[in-house]
């Protein structure tokens, strides 16, 4: 029996688990995926909103104002890479009056240090906005970060400190007991937890409904995303946003925390809650509207393209109840990750409320080393460690200059790593130019021998992801793969 | 990376980066001309680069006069380091080359390997051979998903010929560059069915030799003009779209075949891995990827040469060997002092030769005969390829007559010692002239 069970180990659930695991709690988190951050938390903006954008006095608000200052302080206990790059709507002077509004309202919802520049000034800043745009407002505490290594971050430090994560759970049913819940997962495991989260997401209308709640819904809004070469990092210092439309937030160009340039997203509202596939129309979307902000962004240096589905609630605001020893978590779409810890300060306050008691645990520890620590020691350090483990000499990712030492801790540390595209998050090898196409056979193997399954085990990211199909023709007969 | 750089570390004469074809021939061409003291530093656990993969035959015909596996043909030269005693530091990768302003120092290299941590070189003269990689499908934004089941031909080829692994089973290729058409073959001889070959030119980027072997003898067809526009399947491929392109390669709505297949194999192109050169600030060619060199094969930066693949494509490890084994000995002549020098004479080319190497010629009192490696930017027929003083009217220098040239084959032209030692020009314009009855983009 766990005090409290998180559904969902997307950038909120995470946070709310991590925050949790300060307290004398059993806690466990499940998702459905072989690894944590695989929804929309691996496939958005990766941008700490300021806060000026969501209506006065509405939950969005509130949470991405508090989330917003709370941010640095979470990266830098979680070792996490965020950077206060200041951010930049811009404008044509047709649309002096939004900004001036969009002003106001950030002002009302206690935006810090927010300022109207004015184009002398807004070229010096950056000098590779389109010619044609005459003001913009300025948001000094807009910020970029890494939601997957936040998220990957925040779970591990919660596991270190207890919390268990149980993968590969997709919940089909849950039971109301007398103590609480029992969840049931689609290969018939079953957790039982007195208190319940639900933070899964686009689908946490469908975990609500199995709890009895059918008060909101929640549809996916497809977002589709180019990332440019670190060549382009230099592009912008802000991130760029346009005057928000009718047609919505349109697309930002940014630097990313690791030195690529984002363009995107696209908005457009599905009904499947799987697809993330890219389109070209979303291309030639993004293109035509960066156009609007940035000038001349070398589209033939983009290294992939991605895609993911923001959960948008049917209230138009973040959905959050406390009901019956479970909080729901609704429509967490954009300002989602900015807010992701002041919605986690929130939750631990509704469970306190509903009689969850919180005592504080005596050997917590809220830090946890960086994932990418070794590239960031000297040269004496880094020899120290290639004499204590050899493997710290050998390079395995030859673009971003990952050794075998690094990927073998980030398989076994807290969350462990069973797939190739967790390895790649962890530790970025095959992130790189050549996207894994020298450094995936060495990286398989690894796993294989880390894990001690056969070669061809191994997936992409997870389920039916297989990077190989079995045996090449051997004597004595073929064994048909996966 | 400066912090990396230990400018006391010890003296080593020549230090060749990359300890493939191109590395090996180096050092071998290098100790041929008198150097002792050197080292071959190889991030692989094993010298031979990717010619350890590359199992099939067609390697050495020219080098050696006998058809050769990849691996037979980097044994070849493997022994002959060995013989000579040349040091290779195996498991080594490099993490920087930094210009040395101290008088017989081309360059600080730093490493790092399991048996030594990171350590520096302080080298007389260094040979850049870091070979090339493949495009990555990233750089061809196809829209769809992201399962799995899509590989640069040169990875599934590791897979397969190295690991043992089948990456798949139904094989659609896109691009039919060389390393695609052998894997076209390699994986219907696994018992994998290749559907067909896509190519998004009007003509394929590989050996005509490798359509032939590879493709015809095997019924796999190859669709010129077609691209892949849609990547199907959630965890792993289930499909792509294929569409015709029209002549500006713009994918034509109407005209897309779905293909049911589990793997989609990408040769779309090779790229040298010069993100050491680029490191170090040496002077680069935006057409071939690499740096500008001058007919010995040296870098903007004095002492420190490049070859094989990294500086250009080359589509036979042959001429690597060739281009490598003149870069070694002009690191030896550097050496020994006798690369003076000399008066620089730029090569420019006209629209239909997309690059020359090398891009400038250095004229002293000894130069010799200078061949000219290039490759036309399309098919051209009955054509005169031709070096010109100065522009387009200057006086020719040296011609040749071609039936064909084709992107896939890389060509050559000589210049003549005299007339390089003759000519005051400071430009030389290399062209491919259409003989008076037009030759057409077949």
């Amino acid at each position: 029996m766990y005090d409290v069970t998180v559904i969902g180990a997307g950038v909120v659930g995470a946070l709310i688990a991590r925050r949790l695991a300060a307290y004398d709690l059993r806690i466990c988190i499940v998702d459905k995926e072989n690894d944590v951050a695989r929804g929309a938390t691996a496939a958005n903006s990766a941008i700490v909103h300021a806060g000026f954008d969501a209506k006065e006095g509405s939950m969005k608000a509130r949470m991405n104002v508090r989330g917003s200052r709370m941010m640095e302080q979470v990266c830098a206990e979680l070792g996490v890479s965020y950077k206060r790059n200041g951010s930049l709507v811009v404008a044509f002077e047709h649309e002096r009056a939004e900004v001036e509004a969009i002003y106001r309202r950030g002002v009302q919802n206690g935006v810090e240090g927010l300022r109207i520049v004015e184009k002398e000034e807004l070229f010096e800043m950056e000098p590779n906005l389109n010619p044609e745009l005459s003001c913009a407002l300025y948001a000094p505490t807009g910020a970029i970060v890494c939601p997957y290594g936040l998220t990957i971050a925040a779970v591990g430090n919660a596991m270190d400190n207890g919390a268990e994560l149980v993968l590969n759970f997709e919940v089909v049913s849950i039971e109301k007991t007398a103590e609480g819940y029992t969840l049931t997962a689609a290969d018939g495991r079953a957790v039982e937890t007195r208190y319940l989260i639900n933070s899964a997401g686009v689908y946490s209308d469908e975990i609500a409904k199995m709890l009895g709640d059918e008060s909101f819904s929640v549809h996916p809004r497809r977002g589709e995303y180019m990332l440019l070469d670190k060549e382009c990092g230099q592009t912008t210092t802000c991130t760029i946003f346009h005057t928000p439309t009718k047609m919505g937030k349109g697309v930002l160009v940014s630097p990313t925390v690791h030195g690529n340039l984002i363009v995107g997203p696209t908005a457009t509202d599905m009904e499947d809650k799987t697809d993330t596939a890219t389109t070209t129309e979303g291309f030639a979307d993004i293109r035509a509207k960066a156009g609007d902000n940035v000038a001349g962004i070398p589209y033939g240096k983009v290294i992939t393209s991605f895609c993911g589905l923001r959960s948008v609630g049917s209230t138009g605001d973040f959905i959050i109840k406390a009901e019956n020893n479970a909080v729901l978590l609704g429509g967490i779409e954009s300002p989602g990750l900015s807010s992701s810890p002041a919605i986690a300060e929130y939750v631990e306050e509704l469970l306190r409320g509903m009689g969850l008691v919180l005592t504080p645990k005596a050997d917590y520890n809220p830090n946890r080393a960086p994932m990418d620590a070794f590239r960031h020691m000297s040269v004496a350090e880094k020899n120290e460690m290639i004499q204590k483990d050899s493997r710290y000499g050998r390079i395995i990712c030859r673009c971003e200059e990952v050794t075998e030492g690094e990927m073998v801790a980030a398989i076994h540390a807290n969350p462990p790593a069973y797939d190739v595209d967790a390895v790649k998050r962890r530790t970025r090898g095959g992130m790189g130019r050549c996207q894994g196409g020298f450094c995936s056979p060495e990286v398989i193997r690894i796993l294989a021998r880390e894990w001690g399954v056969s070669y061809d085990a191994i997936t992409k990211n997870g389920g039916g992801s297989y990077i190989n199909k079995g045996r090449t023709k051997v004597a004595g007969g073929n064994k048909e793969g996966n | 990376m400066q912090n990396y750089v230990d400018k006391t570390a010890p003296y080593t004469a020549l230090v060749v980066i990359g300890g493939g074809p191109a590395g090996m021939a180096a050092a071998v061409a290098a100790y041929d001309n008198g150097v002792r003291d050197m080292v071959i530093l190889e991030r692989d656990l094993n010298a031979g680069g990717i010619l350890r993969q590359c199992i099939h035959n067609g390697f050495g015909l020219h080098r050696f006069g006998e058809e050769l596996t990849g691996p037979e043909y980097a044994d070849r030269y493997h022994k002959m380091v060995v013989e000579r005693g040349i040091a290779v530091k195996t498991g080594a990768t490099v993490l920087d080359v930094t210009p040395s302003e101290e008088e017989g120092v081309a360059a600080y290299v730093t490493a790092i390997s399991e048996a030594e941590g990171m350590f520096t070189l302080r080298a007389g003269a260094v040979v850049l051979a870091m070979g090339c990689r493949e495009r990555s499908k990233g750089a061809l934004n196809i829209a769809g998903t992201r399962p799995a089941g899509i590989y640069s031909a040169g990875t599934a080829q590791r897979f397969v010929n190295m690991e043992g692994y089948m990456p798949g089973r139904k094989v659609v290729i896109l691009g039919s560059g060389d390393i695609g058409l052998i894997m076209a073959r390699r994986m219907t001889l696994e018992g994998a069915e290749v559907k067909a070959v896509c190519e998004l030119m009007p003509y394929s980027g590989g050996l005509a030799r490798n359509i032939t072997q590879c493709l015809d003898d095997f019924g796999i067809p190859l669709m010129l003009s077609h691209t892949v526009t849609q990547i199907h399947g959630k965890e792993r491929l289930t499909g792509v779209t294929v569409s015709k392109v029209d002549e500006r390669r713009r994918p034509i709505p109407g005209s897309e075949i779905y293909f049911e297949c589990d793997t989609l194999l990408l040769s779309v192109g090779l790229i040298p891995e010069n993100e050491l050169t680029r490191g170090a600030h040496i002077g680069m060619d935006g057409i071939t990827g690499g740096a500008t060199v001058d007919q010995y094969r040296q870098t903007s930066l004095k002492g420190v040469f490049a070859c094989g693949n990294v500086l250009h494509v080359h589509d036979l490890v042959d001429y690597v060997s060739e281009e490598a084994a003149l870069a070694g000995s002009s690191a030896a002549a550097h050496l020994r002092g006798e690369l003076t020098e000399g008066r620089a004479i730029t090569l420019k080319t006209d629209g239909k030769v997309r690059y020359t190497v090398p891009q400038a010629v250095t004229v002293t009192g000894n130069t010799a005969d200078v061949t000219v490696y290039f490759r036309p930017s399309d098919i051209y027929r009955d054509v005169t390829v031709t070096v010109r003083e100065g522009g387009a009217d200057g006086a020719i220098l040296s011609k040749k007559k071609r039936i064909k040239v084709a992107p896939g084959e890389m060509e050559t032209i000589t210049i003549k010692a005299a007339d390089l030692t003759a000519t005051t020009a400071d430009t030389l314009l290399v062209s491919i002239e259409e003989s008076a009855k037009k030759g057409g983009n077949a």
